[in-house]
């Protein structure tokens, strides 16, 4: 699972705005000005939801009910994008626009360039056929067909020879773990393995883009997370473009690239998981992650200070030089072959100035243990216990990225916010 | 008399216009009927050949092949060897006593008329599940069909067509239609929205989602309409031998009028027979289909 997580964190921390790693990239779906509102007059409460009218007094003065407003959002090729939100907030309305299940009351839906309105209902047959394969909160599942029927429906809706459908359904089957489950109904399966056949099902036509309803919400906490790591690994092999609905924020913080929180059809924040954790918009985004183990959720590198001084020196006299430059009273000690202790100021103050054409020696410096950048916080609060100074933090290569000081720590992992980070409030 | 007679008495057309409505009416019908009767009945004759070929398939065969093959039958519908044997029991019964001819007439009747009841009923249920006006529009319909006496509806089944085999095919599935209707259109509306939806997100065609998703799935409810349809096909016999339709519904009619005591109890205990076999089978096989669900 680490090595998933991490290689997602990297890309996501070197981009400093807080925004989507893929961002040279065109995006595959894109929501513009999209809007759903249920009940006969959609078109007309429509002004008023434009107009700034709440859910809440629509509903009161109307009977109609505002699913969507005014949602705008595009989707990366080959990212995992989690919409979050509470029950009732419109994340099952939203995913099913994608594949044009709910016909939108406003707005446009593109996907993979082409608008999705605009498809004629062959078209849009097709397009579901071969674009975009989906996951259902409660399954989905057909229960008059076996598993395997039920894992080659997409193909067979699609015409696929007999004989083709059943040596990708087997593929698929053994690769969610359910060998010697064919010729079984899904009535006689269990939850979770009924869910492992609703992916299988999606996973068999081979779309590139995945819709994934509170696809793991119906399952227990173990099978849950056998099921998450089975998806990580997966999407690792395969590349697809997932769309991810839950009301987990630990399963989005696991799975997500990216995420976005609906709050009563509206989209209150878009960003990646270590965006959402550290600056959450609003009362609402706040609520969902206070109760987040951070320890668990942040790497090393997302928390730890850059700014640090990097002594590179040979000799005494050229350390006690660079360490002047910086403001810090103390320095890494890198050479060609990484990392390897701090000096001090206290330490170089005690050296002789005669002494200060002497070779560096490792006699002189402090061994203070260095982090892994993609390291879960979790894993380095006992180095940082024992160590005053703070940690070197190490990135893949080796070289010595920023530190780890205790103060930092404790801000992130104390239950407010930190303190600079000024709150911006959309809602009053 | 006093002007405020009305008060007392309804007020009421007088005999003259009463009889001209009457004969407005049943000049027209008669006229219509005159001149639509032939082709009316030309449109039927496949029908009546079918009928009459049918019935005489079953009175032409000798009575073992006919016994075997029904217990073959109820045996491949419920699976039960005990309804099996009670077939057979039953119908070698009925013909020990004397009433193997009209049992005959009176099951390919049944089975005609509940064979299609089954093909309009179907079609026109798969239509009221599709559309909310659709559904709107017939239920009031079969609401009608099945409070009005069945009597009344013989009437111009009768004038148009006479008596005979036909009119009382027709007066059975008008009477016996609805239950499979209702169920067809119920047990496709209650198929699991989201079972659908998979359907759909998957690119399944309108057909593709009936045959392969909506009908399966609404079976187990078609298959308790159709069970209804055949237990009121079989209540209908009695009234449809009124009007010249053989079977065992006239020596009943024949006992009531006549008070053959005998004669009327064992010609209604065949009918019992029937409908408890009919019943039977029709609802073992639904409860079969429901297993395959994968349900309970
Ligand atoms: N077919 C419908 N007719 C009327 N209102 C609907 C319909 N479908 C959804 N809604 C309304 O839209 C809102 C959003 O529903 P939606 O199912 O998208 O919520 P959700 O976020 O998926 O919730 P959950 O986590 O419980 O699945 C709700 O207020 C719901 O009442
Ligand atoms: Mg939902």
């Amino acid at each position: 699972m680490n090595s998933h997580k991490n290689s997602r964190s990297n890309e996501s921390s070197s981009s400093d705005d807080t925004h989507c790693p893929n961002k040279s990239k065109t995006p595959l779906i894109r929501i513009k000005n999209l809007y759903k509102i249920f009940g006969k007059d959609e078109k007309k409460i429509l002004e008023q939801v434009k107009a700034g009218k709440s859910k809440d007094e629509i509903l009161a003065e109307t009977g109609h009910t505002v699913g969507l407003s005014n949602i705008n959002l595009d989707v990366y090729p080959g990212e995992i994008f989690v919409i979050m939100g509470l029950s009732g907030s419109g994340k099952s309305t939203l995913i099913r626009h994608f594949n044009r299940l709910i016909e939108p009351t406003a707005g446009e839906i593109e996907v993979a360039g082409s608008d999705v309105m605009q498809l004629s209902s062959k078209d849009l047959q097709d397009f579901r056929r071969n674009k975009m394969s989906m996951v259902f909160q409660r399954f989905g599942l057909m229960p008059h067909r076996t598993v395997l029927e039920n894992i080659g429906y997409g193909l067979q809706v699609q015409g696929v020879k007999k004989a083709e459908i059943k040596q990708k359904a087997t593929q698929w089957l053994e690769t969610v773990g359910l060998d010697g489950y064919a010729n079984q109904y899904p009535g006689q399966l269990s939850g979770g393995q009924q869910q492992r056949v609703g992916l299988a099902r999606a996973l068999c036509t081979d779309a590139d883009i995945l819709l994934m309803d509170e696809a793991f919400s119906a399952l227990d906490p173990l099978i849950r997370s056998e099921m998450q790591d089975q998806l990580i690994e997966l999407q690792e092999k395969l590349h697809k473009t997932i769309v991810f609905i839950t009301h987990d924020l630990d399963e989005a913080l696991r799975l997500g690239d990216r995420i976005a929180i609906l709050r009563d059809g509206v989209l209150v924040q878009q960003g990646t998981p270590v965006d959402i954790l550290l600056n959450p918009v609003d009362d609402y985004v706040e609520a969902f992650v206070k109760d987040v183990n951070r320890a668990r959720a942040l790497t090393v590198e997302t928390v730890m200070q850059p700014q640090i001084c990097r002594i590179s020196a040979e000799t005494i006299g050229e350390a006690v030089l660079q360490m002047r430059k910086s403001k810090e009273d103390f320095g890494y000690v890198v050479n060609k072959d990484g990392y390897q202790g701090v000096i001090t100021q206290d330490t170089l103050d005690n050296v002789e100035t005669s002494d200060y054409s002497n070779v560096l020696d490792a006699s002189l410096l402090e061994d203070v243990p260095a982090v892994q950048s993609d390291a879960l916080i979790e894993t380095v609060i006992p180095e940082m216990l024992d160590n005053i100074l703070p940690l070197p933090v190490l990135n893949e290569d080796g070289e010595v990225e920023g530190n780890l000081c205790r103060s930092t720590l404790a801000d992130v992992l104390s239950d407010q916010p930190s303190s600079e980070e000024d709150k911006k409030s959309t809602y009053a | 008399m006093s002007d405020s007679s009305w008060l007392s008495e309804i007020p009421q057309l007088d005999r003259h216009q009463l009889l001209d409505i009457r004969k407005t009416l049943d000049g027209a019908y008669r006229s219509f009927s005159r001149e639509y009767g032939d082709n009316i009945e030309a449109f039927f004759d496949p029908l009546l050949t079918f009928l009459i070929w049918f019935e005489k398939l079953l009175l032409g065969s000798p009575w073992w092949l006919v016994v075997a093959v029904l217990a073959v039958f109820a045996y491949a519908a419920s699976r039960s060897w005990k309804l099996t044997v009670g077939v057979a029991v039953a119908f070698f019964l009925i013909g020990f006593f004397g009433m193997w001819d009209n049992t005959m007439r009176t099951m390919s009747i049944i089975l005609v008329s509940t064979l299609l009841a089954i093909l309009i009923g179907i079609p026109i249920g798969i239509a009221m599940s599709r559309s909310d006006r659709v559904q709107s529009t017939v239920t009031p319909v079969l609401d009608i069909m099945q409070t009005m006496p069945a009597f009344v509806y013989l009437i111009p089944v009768v004038m148009l067509l006479g008596i005979g085999k036909i009119p009382g095919v027709i007066a059975v599935i008008i009477y016996a239609v609805p239950p499979v209707i209702r169920l067809t259109n119920l047990g496709i509306r209650l198929v699991d929205k989201e079972v659908l939806e998979a359907a759909t997100a998957y690119g399944a065609s309108p057909t593709q989602r009936l045959f392969g998703v909506q009908l399966p799935l609404a079976m187990p409810n078609i298959m308790a309409g159709i069970n209804q349809t055949i237990m009121m096909a079989l209540a209908m016999v009695v009234i449809a031998s009124m009007i010249g339709v053989k079977g065992l519904g006239q020596p009943v009619l024949k006992s009531i009028t006549n008070q053959y005591f005998t004669l009327g109890l064992m010609n209604g205990l065949a009918i019992v027979a029937l409908a408890i076999i009919f019943d039977r089978i029709s609802q073992s096989y639904a409860k079969r289909t429901l297993q395959n669900l994968g349900g309970h």
